[in-house]
């Protein structure tokens, strides 16, 4: 016991964070939330406990019994039938799961169904998929224009569906955006695809915690989510999967979820995301109210400071995450920003993916139609239950001499 | 003492591993820093190249974690091929014999990111290189080079092409201890890094084949290799595969009538003729050499004696220098053998720096 707290690597051992690296004022939600206390609470008891779910004696039984009742919280809070819950270890992992494994039943159907129709704004886990059954598995990747919004309207679905109907596998439209937040009509997207009976999957990851989403009434065959988006915990999310569906799986296993996952299950985890998924819930309505008061503060105040700054996305309201702020900061590099802000103790992101840290222009601006220099230049400021006024006002704050010491950085 | 922001520069190697450590603890407000100068990089560290590689930026990341300093990369790449890689291509299609890493410190470590570094509102930029700095006596306020305690892994060479504002915003915290101290020091800080091995070879070329590197970038051009009296002896694929001074390589199948080996002696890339020689044609004792800088003095407005070093970890030779016009004028003692154009000529007065050019041509 001694041994172990003197030799992991804990607290103790890490060096003190200084003061300016503390980051007081998180504004990074859409990376990933706090943990609710509660789900805090739930993993840790759960973590003490025996059992593997699929064994069949008295612990492995009250291992099961935690796992169905998170599951019945999930389906319920999302519109699902329990059996409609397969759990990952994540989003990536849903994501894979539902276009690879979608791809590969459709195909085994009919060779004819080669077509993937995904959104060129994708998060990676979907459009790296599409990108790799493109290259390895003989599919055709069909990118969905957006707008300057980054919205993909129901005509350029229907013109692409149309194009070849018999020939789509999939589609794969994420609910709202990761970086810019800009929320698509996924109910008409996933009506134009039931039409043609063509599989609809959604990434609805960044929507979970902070819309209402159905799979039910979204229309959709499955939709993505993951619980550290929404005060869970990281490494557990799940594949909502419209019964009768049957990809072919990813893991390969003991078929622990529905035959289509495998995989000793993560019941400290899972119990954790279920109390997540269930608080979030309760309270979303009057969150998406008070979050998005504050982003809307936010993005007054940083257009005040910055008035050439340009909000990238749909305008704040129905079509726009509530915790979501992204801005271009023209002659700007994003990296030179977050560094700045970072000294100052506030957290955010440049939204796109990283190459050995080496910040590249996001395809989701790109695909936007902004320029390279545009989207270099741009960072995501995300909102979440951990978010108050004073984060807000300490951007607004620092966000002017920010930006004018960057720009001074560009050559 | 003043508490400065410093910039630290960090390949991933013990060197500015422990050059950073020792910023903060001298108390600083450092911020470690990886320069991603490749376009595409390997995973993999393979063979001596260290500061390239995924594996390298994860290195550097680590150290700072335990250093326990804040930690980003720049995207140095496009900087560093047009005023790198691009350069030593190009200076080896002139003939000439570039110092790749010379060029790294002039125009990316001490322009590009000391520039930006300085916008941003750091003070300074820190490096592991091998080499001190110090008061220049009778100047205020000014520093100039030194070589490193330790004589054989000392970098003053490859530093001596900054000028005083460049040095002056330079922070070297490992010219003071040897290189074998700076690897017990890293163990003695719990830094992964110190048992890595020393990087050697050009950094972006990734299997140390210089030659076919430049074959790929410059293509086939053939020509004629000839000795002192014109005579063909050989042919090549390309002069840009030379280096004045180079015995091995040359493909000359017929030994020299008196038996002795042949180096290169002259580059003329326009014709691609290349010449090569006996040993003693090798000699030098005139140089000339352009873009002069005086860091660690004034320009000198009459003949100085000093010592000139002609290449990295070559050795030193007395000579009188003379700064005429926008060039310098060496005059050696006693003859120096294999000076490439292309390389820096570098002015000691003992150990300090006066200043480096660039050489130009020989006799």
């Amino acid at each position: 016991m001694s041994n172990l707290d003197a030799a992991g690597p804990g607290p103790e051992s890490l060096p003190p964070a200084r003061p300016a690296s503390a980051s007081p004022v998180y504004l990074d939600h859409a990376a990933t939330t706090p943990m609710l206390p509660a789900a805090l609470a739930a993993m840790t008891e759960e973590l003490a406990q025996l059992g593997n779910p699929s064994s069949l004696h008295n612990a492995g039984r009250r291992a099961r019994r935690v796992v169905e009742e998170s599951r019945e919280l999930v389906a319920e809070a999302y519109g699902a039938r329990p059996s409609e819950v397969i759990f990952t270890s994540g989003g990536t992992e849903a994501d894979n799961l539902a276009v690879k494994g979608m791809y590969w039943a459709r195909r085994a159907e009919h060779a004819a169904r080669r077509r993937v129709l995904a959104t060129a704004t994708e998060h990676h886990a979907v459009l790296d998929s599409v990108g790799w059954l493109a290259e390895h598995e003989d599919a055709e990747a069909d990118w969905l224009a957006v707008t300057s919004a980054g919205v993909v309207t129901p005509a350029t679905l229907a013109e692409a569906i149309e194009r070849d109907p018999a020939g789509v596998a999939l589609i794969s439209i994420m609910w709202a955006n990761n970086e810019v937040g800009s929320i698509q009509p996924i109910a008409e997207l996933a009506e134009l695809a039931a039409e043609r009976q063509i599989p609809f999957h959604s990434d609805a990851v960044q929507a979970a915690g902070q819309l209402r989403v159905s799979l039910a009434d979204s229309g959709a065959t499955a939709l993505t989510i993951t619980a550290h988006k929404i005060g869970g915990p990281v490494g557990v999310g799940a594949l909502l999967l419209a019964r009768g569906e049957q990809p072919v799986p990813v893991l390969h296993g003991g078929g622990q979820e529905r035959d289509v996952r495998s995989g000793t299950l993560d019941v400290p985890a899972i119990r954790a995301f279920a109390v997540a998924v269930q608080e979030a819930t309760q309270r979303r309505a009057d969150e998406a109210k008070r979050v998005a008061a504050l982003r809307d503060d936010l993005v007054a105040q940083v257009l005040a400071a910055v008035p050439d700054a340009v909000l990238n996305g749909t305008p704040p309201g129905p079509g726009r995450l509530p915790g979501n702020a992204h801005f271009s900061f023209p002659g700007c590099e994003g990296d030179a920003l977050l560094m700045l802000l970072d000294a100052k103790g506030i957290a955010c992101s440049t939204g796109s993916a990283c190459t050995a840290g080496v910040a590249q222009p996001s395809h989701v601006l790109l695909a936007m139609g902004a320029d390279e220099a545009r989207a270099r230049g741009s960072l995501r400021f995300s909102l979440g239950h951990s978010s108050q006024q004073s984060d807000v006002d300490q951007l607004g704050s620092a966000i002017s001499e920010v930006v004018e010491r960057a720009r001074r950085a560009t050559r | 003492m003043t508490t400065l922001r410093v910039l630290a520069a960090m390949s991933g190697g013990v060197d500015s591993a422990v050059a950073a450590a020792r910023a903060a603890e001298a108390g600083h407000d450092v911020t470690g820093v990886h320069l991603a100068l490749s376009r595409n990089p390997s995973s993999y560290r393979t063979g001596a190249r260290g500061c390239c590689t995924l594996e390298d930026a994860r290195d550097a990341r680590r150290a700072a974690d335990v250093i326990g300093i804040p930690f980003y990369v720049w995207d140095m790449a496009e900087r560093f091929h047009a005023d790198v890689v691009e350069d030593f291509v190009a200076e080896y299609a002139r003939g000439n014999t570039p110092n790749p890493c010379l060029r790294c410190n002039e125009k990316i470590k001490f322009a590009a990111v000391l520039d930006r570094a300085v916008a941003l509102g750091f003070d300074a930029v820190c490096t592991g290189h091998h080499a001190r700095l110090e008061p220049i006596p009778g100047v205020n306020g000014r520093n100039r080079l030194v070589r490193s305690v330790d004589i054989g892994k000392d970098q003053s060479y490859v530093l001596a092409v900054l000028s005083s504002d460049q040095l002056g915003r330079a922070m070297f915290p490992l010219g003071g201890i040897t290189k074998d101290q700076v690897r017990k020091e890293a163990a003695d800080r719990g830094l992964a890094v110190a048992d890595k091995p020393d990087s050697h070879d050009v950094c972006f070329i990734a299997d140390g084949d210089t030659r076919s590197f430049l074959h790929g970038q410059l293509g086939s051009a053939p020509g004629q290799i000839v000795d002192t009296d014109g005579a063909v002896v050989g042919s090549h694929d390309g002069s840009y595969g030379f280096t004045i001074g180079q015995r091995k390589g040359l493909g000359i199948s017929r030994p020299a009538p008196d038996g002795k080996p042949r180096f290169v002696l002259n580059i003329e890339p326009v014709s691609r003729t290349v010449t090569v020689g006996p040993a003693e044609a090798l000699d030098v004792v005139e140089i000339e050499a352009s873009q002069p800088i005086w860091s660690g003095c004034l320009p000198p407005d009459k003949p100085v004696d000093c010592h000139v070093q002609l290449r990295a970890h070559g050795e030193v030779h007395p000579a009188v220098c003379e700064h005429v016009g926008d060039k310098v004028r060496i005059n050696l003692h006693e003859p120096a053998r294999g000076v490439a154009t292309g390389q820096a000529a570098v002015f000691y007065d003992g150990d300090a720096v006066l200043g480096s050019a660039r050489i130009t041509s020989t006799r």
